[in-house]
């Protein structure tokens, strides 16, 4: 947790204290490929080095985690937002909305997300909002058979019965009593999910699907750096190393989430399902 | 069936959805707008959707896919050659996902809370958090350059592309040898990955039996660790693994785009990538087929191997 909080405030606060534009090509000649720790002529210190147009990569690559959190964090809460409500109608609703919604999650998850996430993302404008957009569009399944699964679970508890033999509303009962009890495995679910659409919008980015330079991301950075490999392995290495411990931070917080909320095997497995 | 029939639909109204026109990544760079109607009209690009779908799926129950708007071959032959790659390079990778990542998660439950447990936490959460592309090209940094520059036996340096040394016609042994000296890296990233994440579930669940009483009773009644191990842990943890090992296959071959597109293998992976940017509208549907096809099988298969391995079945 504390890692995740120190990664967000350092990739908020470094590019503002930065000199210097980020994404402004200099003196490419002079400043371009510096190594880690290197100073430049006019002796500025380039912690992680420079990349192939002279930029600072550190400051790139908080700048880049900006874009990256942000991506992963709105994706995976949209989606479960999406994914609750849907479960949610589903099951307090049954019927043919029941069946329409399932079916249509059923047919989303039959496809490897990957496969859906490059299919709708090469289709569109490639952006920023398209990530999100197609990071949601095949998010929220997962978290809606969970949701539908748990209420119907519920459903049956004395509480729900007393509160409707009550004459509490039917949609006040799902809201109130139902929903609540029900969300401790979405919560797990979203937690580790988090990590996974930072991993998979850095897959689109590294693709040229997702975010576009000279927007930063990690993905995009890595990409960048891909044939730099021999000459200048840390263009693309340190991106990199950004990105794992972002997502294990992520991964952790979700595992002790798991922990405490009484272990839902079931978010964890489809997290290994859809693993970049 | 029906939910493949849903699948297949649903991706052919995504794909027509979306703006753009395939014939202007077909037709050549000086070609006049008549010139890109006209191959429109050739693909039956120019009628109405439903049209479109109409003769698609007509086609596609009678075993036609149709052919490759780039390259004219039929779409079957194209999955047919590109298909086995994956499937091999997914295979091989998903047994060893499991050959290595079950005893990991046995070990770190065994030994849980201890050193061992927490080092081996760090390693598989941090391996599982890695993206494959990366971890592909910083093998390649290590393995094909790394080796080359700090001096290591040639026999150190690992091919980073294709599946065989180009221009060069190796047969029997010296050929067979040279494909897995290709496969080597690839192989290892996808089944790192895997098994760091199997081994995460395999200890949780096999932490989970070790708790029960039954696992107790044997150990009170003075049956050997090991024996305690083989065959009553494993016997509980087996169905959710075998659950598990459907789960991942569909995810396997997906992930394996990426490692695909980095070692420029010629499978599956790469050419849905290639057909989804080039909009090969057959290709891509295809191979959508195919996934979803291997995922449905996949889970069935899940689905029907599930009671016959449950433990508690045999006691009932």
């Amino acid at each position: 947790m504390g890692l995740l909080i120190a990664l967000a405030l350092a990739c908020i606060v470094v590019p503002l204290v930065a000199r210097g534009d980020p994404l402004a090509i200099g003196d490419v000649l002079s400043l371009r490929l510096l190594p880690p720790f290197a100073r430049d002529a006019e002796g500025h210190l380039h912690l992680l080095g420079t990349d192939r147009f002279g930029r600072d990569l550190f400051v790139r690559m908080m700048l880049a985690g900006r874009v990256s959190l942000a991506v992963g964090v709105t994706g995976s809460v949209i989606a479960a937002t999406l994914g609750t409500w849907a479960g949610a109608v589903a099951a307090w609703r049954g019927g043919w909305v029941d069946r329409l919604l399932m079916a249509l999650a059923d047919a989303l998850l039959s496809v490897p997300r990957l496969v859906l996430l490059l299919v709708c993302a090469a289709l569109w404008q490639p952006g920023l909002a398209t990530v999100v957009v197609v990071l949601v569009a095949t998010g929220w399944m997962g978290v809606a058979r969970m949701i539908r699964a748990e209420i119907l679970g519920v459903s049956s508890q004395p509480y729900v019965h007393a509160a409707t033999a009550l004459g509490v509303r039917p949609w006040r009962v799902l809201w109130r009593h139902a929903l609540p009890n029900a969300l401790g495995p979405a919560i797990v679910a979203t937690t580790l999910g988090v990590g996974n659409a930072i991993l998979l919008e850095s897959g689109l980015s590294f693709l040229g699907l997702g975010i576009q330079p000279p927007r930063p991301s990690w993905g995009n950075m890595i990409a960048g750096g891909r044939d730099l490999i021999v000459t200048a392995p840390w263009v693309a290495i340190a991106p990199g190393i950004a990105l794992i411990l972002t997502v294990l931070a992520a991964t952790l917080i979700g595992d002790s989430l798991r922990d405490r909320l009484a272990g839902e095997r079931g978010a964890l497995k489809r997290d290994i399902a859809e693993r970049v | 069936m029906l939910l493949l029939w849903l699948v297949v639909t649903l991706t052919f109204v995504l794909i027509r959805l979306a703006p753009g026109d395939p014939a202007t990544f077909l037709v050549s760079p000086t070609a006049s707008a008549a010139d890109a109607a006209r191959i429109r009209a050739e693909l039956g690009l120019d009628r109405s959707m439903l049209v479109q779908y109409a003769r698609w799926f007509t086609a596609m129950l009678s075993g036609d896919m149709g052919a490759s708007f780039a390259s004219g071959r039929p779409v079957a032959s194209v999955l047919r050659e590109a298909a086995p790659i994956s499937l091999a390079l997914g295979g091989v990778s998903l047994a060893l996902t499991f050959l290595i990542g079950v005893p990991i998660g046995m070990l770190q439950a065994a030994k849980r809370g201890r050193l061992t447990d927490r080092a081996l936490t760090v390693i598989t959460t941090a391996v599982y958090a890695a993206p494959s592309f990366w971890l592909a090209l910083a093998l390649v940094a290590v393995f094909t350059y790394g080796a080359a520059t700090m001096g290591l036996p040639p026999g150190w340096r690992l091919p980073a592309f294709g599946i065989r040394t180009p221009g060069v016609v190796l047969h029997g042994w010296a050929g067979a040898m040279d494909i897995v000296r290709h496969a080597l890296l690839p192989v290892a990233i996808l089944a790192a990955v895997g098994a760091a994440g199997i081994a995460r579930y395999a200890r949780t669940s096999v932490a989970d039996v070790l708790r029960l009483d039954f696992v107790r009773t044997a150990r009170a009644k003075g049956v050997p660790g090991h024996v305690v191990y083989a065959r009553h842990v494993l016997a509980n943890v087996l169905p959710p693994l075998v659950v598990l090992f459907a789960l991942s296959l569909p995810g396997l071959l997906a992930g394996s785009i990426f490692v695909e597109s980095v070692f420029a293998w010629p499978g599956l992976g790469r050419a849905t990538l290639t057909a989804i940017l080039a909009r090969d509208y057959p290709v891509v549907m295809g191979a959508t087929v195919f996934y979803a096809a291997a995922v449905i099988l996949a889970n069935l298969a899940a689905e029907l191997a599930l009671p016959l391995l449950d433990p508690r079945r045999e006691s009932a």
